[in-house]
């Protein structure tokens, strides 16, 4: 990519017998706020603490503006990080572990302590200068953790879950400020989460790992609405993912499954050929249930519902199909179904994804 | 509660009374004979004095003795210590190969007899032709006390998240100014126990000093050799009775500087930044 500002080729990574990344390539652009998202143990954390430079690569390089930085200490790099756990220096008030990284800089004590207190109102913390380390809840500790790297002015910050240990509010509001602050610093983000939502909301692009690998590399709507494989598909959202088979190809493909006998879907990236065993994927809002029989509609049983506020989630049993259940999601369905009731299930063939197994 | 319940927290109130009384109630015999105008160590006591602890402060073999193992336990401690950093910080931060059977050798002489040791050592410098003193002493004592100061240590490194030391060199400092900035003032509490511990096992350890000592014996063998005496025996008496005030002190220093150093820990960095 000719704008690369940070370019990671065929980076590989194994502990022992483990590999932890496996001959990954990405590249970021300047100013992005990338988000590498995977379950735990997937492998990002590695490779962010390769990037950070705590851990070097067994194959592969990385560079920085063009600057190869494999081999740099991390105490050299142009990248700071915010740890998981904050890593707050207990034995420092918050003004010193802000200050902790300028003692390099020679600053007069006056210019230090203006630094100081410009980070600290950019993460919202003025007047906490002199408060101990454990004084703080993890919401403000957070923000020094933020205050204390951005002070450095670093190219790349790098960030470790560092919404993992907040409760659910809080969480919700630090994402926005977060991605408020990485607007306003122009500063690249590089945000390591197993939350998938959190992902979405905060990333230009997302990068979605699993085993070492990246399945799929693309802004958050095309992660969400497009899906590469079914195991992105089963990961990012609530999905229905539906065996089938192909039996014919023409303006649109048609594919027999077990649920909902033959679906013609628009969707053909993938380049399947009859009789190819594929997956179908729809979202849960994509499906809508019914009253009445309508054109086109299947007879269902209902098997759960769960109210979610903005939402009601139906879990749905076509008839004829055994134990296989679908997930719908409606807001305007005011016929107010328990499980056992009858309905029908209507859906637009053009909200199906189909997906290679 | 009930009457059983009462009767065992009576029996055991009283066992926890016995024990205490056992403990410490002979080593208040010490300070209380040293007053005691006789010789001889039995009650009633024949009146009060001071002689006992003149005829020690005039004693010049007492000073040496005591001079000596000042320089032996300072000595002990200080190199027990820096090598238990050193140890302590390799073992809980890397993997090493061997690392288990290594550790496990260095804490071998906490359950060797030490007498077992003491003659190991004894052969060995003879075998090689040195002289025995209180560098042969002190040589002894760090081989004791570096296990002790390990595990003292070692809790200390493993309490200290090791995310903090990462943080330092990704703030910019190399492994030099993280040690002294992050690692020394984290681990501090334990470094001073440490200190303290193996100062006071240095101070009071005799099969070592006696083994590998020469004529010129450190505190616990000149006090043994006095009580062979019993004209000098309340003189020992004495000087026990003020080590036994001398270490209340030191404990009370040390409780004194755990308490401040948890409570304002951050003067540190004011310091070295």
């Amino acid at each position: 990519m000719a704008d690369a500002f940070i370019e990671i080729a065929s980076i590989s990574k194994s502990f022992g017998n483990v590999t932890a990344v496996d001959n990954i390539s990405l590249s970021i652009r300047k100013g992005e706020f990338f988000s590498l998202l995977g379950p735990s143990g997937c492998g990002k954390t590695t490779l962010l603490r390769i990037l950070g430079g705590f851990e070097s690569p067994s194959v592969g390089k990385i560079m920085i503006e063009g600057q190869d930085i494999t081999h740099m200490p991390a105490h050299l790099r142009p990248t700071n990080m915010v740890f998981q756990n904050y890593a707050i220096f207990p034995h420092l008030n918050v003004e010193q572990n802000v200050a902790y990284g300028l003692r390099k800089q020679k600053l007069s004590r006056e210019e230090q302590s203006e630094k100081v207190s410009a980070a600290l109102a950019m993460v919202q913390l003025e007047g906490f200068d002199k408060r101990g380390a454990d004084e703080m809840s993890g919401g403000q500790k957070q923000r020094v953790a933020l205050a204390r790297a951005l002070i450095k002015r670093p190219k790349v910050l790098l960030l470790d879950e560092p919404l993992g240990a907040l409760d659910k509010k809080l969480r919700e509001e630090m994402q926005i400020e977060l991605r408020m602050l990485q607007q306003q610093v122009g500063i690249t983000f590089v945000f390591v989460t197993h939350d998938q939502e959190e992902a979405l909301t905060l990333s230009d692009r997302v990068a979605v790992m699993n085993e070492g690998r990246i399945l799929q590399q693309a802004p958050p709507r095309d992660i969400y609405e497009r899906p590469s494989s079914r195991e992105v598909a089963d990961f990012i959202g609530k999905m229905n993912l539906l065996r089938g088979i192909v039996e014919s190809i023409g303006e649109q493909v048609v594919v027999s499954s077990a649920e909902l006998g033959s679906v013609s879907v628009n969707d053909n990236s993938q380049a399947v050929h009859p009789g190819d065993r594929v997956t179908l994927a729809v979202r849960p809002e994509n499906l809508s249930l019914s009253d009445t029989p309508s054109t086109g509609g299947l007879p269902v049983t209902i098997a759960a519902s769960a109210f979610w506020g903005h939402t009601t989630y139906y879990r749905i049993n076509p008839e004829g199909v055994g134990t296989n259940t679908l997930d719908i999601s409606q807001q305007d369905y005011r016929g107010s179904k328990n499980s056992g009731d009858q309905a029908w299930l209507c859906f637009n063939s053009s909200d199906f994804l189909l997906l290679k197994d | 509660m009930n009457r059983n319940m009462k009767l065992a927290a009576r029996i055991l109130g009283t066992y926890a009374v016995i024990y205490v009384a056992y403990l410490y109630l002979p080593v208040l015999f010490l300070p209380l004979f040293s007053f005691n105008d006789s010789i001889y160590i039995s009650f009633p006591l024949r009146g009060w004095t001071l002689k006992w602890y003149q005829i020690m402060l005039a004693n010049e073999a007492l000073h040496r003795a005591l001079m000596n193992s000042l320089k032996v336990g300072i000595t002990t401690a200080l190199i027990s210590t820096v090598l238990g950093i050193l140890g302590a910080r390799a073992v809980t931060r890397y993997r090493l190969p061997g690392q288990k059977p290594v550790v496990g050798v260095i804490m071998l002489p906490l359950v060797v007899p030490e007498i077992i040791l003491a003659m190991a050592l004894l052969i060995l410098i003879l075998r090689l032709g040195g002289s025995l003193g209180l560098v042969s002493i002190a040589a002894g004592h760090i081989l004791v006390c570096v296990p002790f100061a390990m595990v003292v240590l070692m809790s200390r490194f493993e309490g200290f998240d090791r995310s903090l030391e990462e943080a330092s060199h990704d703030l910019g400092e190399n492994a030099w100014w993280t040690f002294w900035r992050v690692t020394f003032p984290n681990v501090l509490p334990g470094i001073v126990a440490s200190l303290l511990l193996t100062f006071t096992i240095s101070f009071d350890e005799f099969i070592m000093a006696f083994f590998l000592g020469s004529t010129n014996p450190t505190l616990p063998v000149f006090m043994w050799n006095q009580l062979r005496f019993p004209k000098l025996l309340p003189g020992v008496l004495a000087l026990g009775a003020c080590i036994l005030i001398a270490s209340v002190f030191i404990v009370l220093l040390a409780e004194w500087f755990r308490r401040r150093n948890n409570s304002d820990a951050q003067t540190g960095d004011m310091i070295i930044g």
